[in-house]
């Protein structure tokens, strides 16, 4: 492929996120439409990384709920009792099913934490403008805008073990409150993975360049 | 505001991760072009895009409207079977106050995989017939912010979980709308590798 060796930026073009075509727009200019297809155009995401931070740290708030409060209240009768997350993996893993463990303790309790890790380690670094390791970096950045959504899990395991074992006598399961905190985090996680603009890493590059 | 399309005879496209300018090649088919200097995928190459893109639009909406009619899994308890659909899943959220997360998974399974559907097949079918729908654009745009929200996978796995969790509790009897969940999982990720939004563009410009 040949390359032209310079950021659309650097000429003064947008690129349209909706339909993918490059615009040539005023610099500075707001409300730019795309041409094409009608999508607001920026050189940039807006105010991209105050928005993030903003997210990133409900989030990180939200996190701590999401771990520490019941996700489910199981009452039968011989007694009842809350199920956090992480008693939740503890429960597969004491009863052999350590397959399931293993899932649960991944999508619920590790990407949450390294993607928040390693959306933190992306803004510092951008804000330092720093020149390390540009393509794992953005590498990072695809894998946090990928696996983020395997964290609603636990959400559909809670919603569908509450529908089925409602309407009995026997035992009932009522969803806690720390599935709404959980619930906040995927979503609060993954509109900051969509705040986040990625070429904020290759612009320190630009500027050395001249 | 002084707005204007770049157009050249190779057309010059800018990577989307990091902003790099770089010209368009031709591929061969099945190819992918990759970015040159942080890897991103800009677009591929597939023969058929826009035919089996609205081939498998249509059996995902025979297979999301079965999934959403019929049980995923019933309890089989003292001679009873208690069953559940997604949808009442969702009722029984709401009316348990847990509005919020309700909502969450109304939204995430059953509205944005149907909007989806409902786009592709508003900007498909009228454009295999030769024609432009009205308001092309901000409809895809709709499909675009739509997509990340749907997360039929990741609801398929949360069904398997707790299906083992409740084999410790009772007989369990996976309906038919857990199969058709499971079948709508592969052919939404195929209609995900399939579409070509380039060509969707140039059908548009072709057809207007």
């Amino acid at each position: 492929m040949t390359t032209v060796l310079a950021t659309a930026a650097s000429r003064g073009m947008m690129l349209c996120h909706a339909c993918g075509i490059l615009a040539r727009a005023a610099p500075h200019s707001h409300d730019a439409c795309c041409p094409r297809c009608g999508a607001p155009l920026h050189l940039r995401k807006p105010d991209s990384i105050a928005r993030t931070w903003a997210l990133l740290l409900t989030a990180m708030i939200c996190y701590i709920p999401a771990n520490v409060l019941p996700m489910m209240h199981t009452s039968s009768l011989f007694g009842s009792e809350s199920d956090t997350i992480m008693s939740g993996v503890v429960y597969f893993w004491t009863s052999g099913e350590w397959y399931l463990a293993l899932i649960i303790f991944f999508a619920s309790i590790m990407v949450p934490m390294l993607k928040m890790i390693s959306l933190v380690l992306l803004l510092v670094s951008v804000q330092m403008r720093s020149r390390w390791q540009l393509v794992q970096r953005t590498k990072l950045y695809r894998l946090v805008e990928f696996v983020g959504r395997w964290s609603m899990l636990d959400i559909y395991v809670v919603a569908i073990m509450v529908a089925l074992v409602q309407l009995q006598a026997l035992a009932t399961i009522q969803p806690g409150p720390g599935a709404i905190a959980f619930g906040a985090v995927v979503v609060l996680t993954m509109f900051a993975a969509m705040a986040f603009d990625p070429r904020l890493i290759w612009d320190p590059v630009e500027e050395t360049n001249g | 505001m002084g707005v204007e399309r770049i157009r050249t005879q190779n057309p010059v496209i800018a990577c989307h991760e990091c902003d790099l300018l770089q010209r368009e090649v031709a591929l061969p088919r099945g190819g992918v072009a990759r970015c040159v200097r942080c890897g991103a995928e800009l677009y591929r190459s597939h023969p058929d895009s826009f035919e089996r893109t609205l081939a498998l639009t249509a059996g995902a909406i025979v297979l999301f409207a079965i999934a959403n009619s019929f049980p995923i899994i019933g309890l089989k308890l003292q001679g009873q079977v208690i069953q559940t659909t997604l949808f009442h899943t969702v009722q029984t959220l709401w009316n348990e106050d847990m509005k919020s997360v309700g909502a969450l998974v109304f939204v995430t399974t059953i509205l944005m995989p149907a909007l989806e559907l409902f786009a592709l097949t508003y900007l498909l079918l009228p454009l295999r017939l030769g024609r432009a729908p009205p308001h092309f654009a901000p409809v895809f745009r709709i499909l675009q912010t739509v997509k990340p929200w749907g997360m039929v996978e990741v609801l398929m796995l949360g069904v398997l979980v707790s299906l083992v969790k409740l084999a410790k509790l009772a007989g369990v009897v996976p309906g038919i709308a857990l199969w058709s969940f499971a079948a709508l999982m592969f052919v939404m990720a195929a209609v995900a590798a399939v579409f070509d939004p380039r060509e969707l563009w140039t059908r548009v410009s072709a057809a207007r």
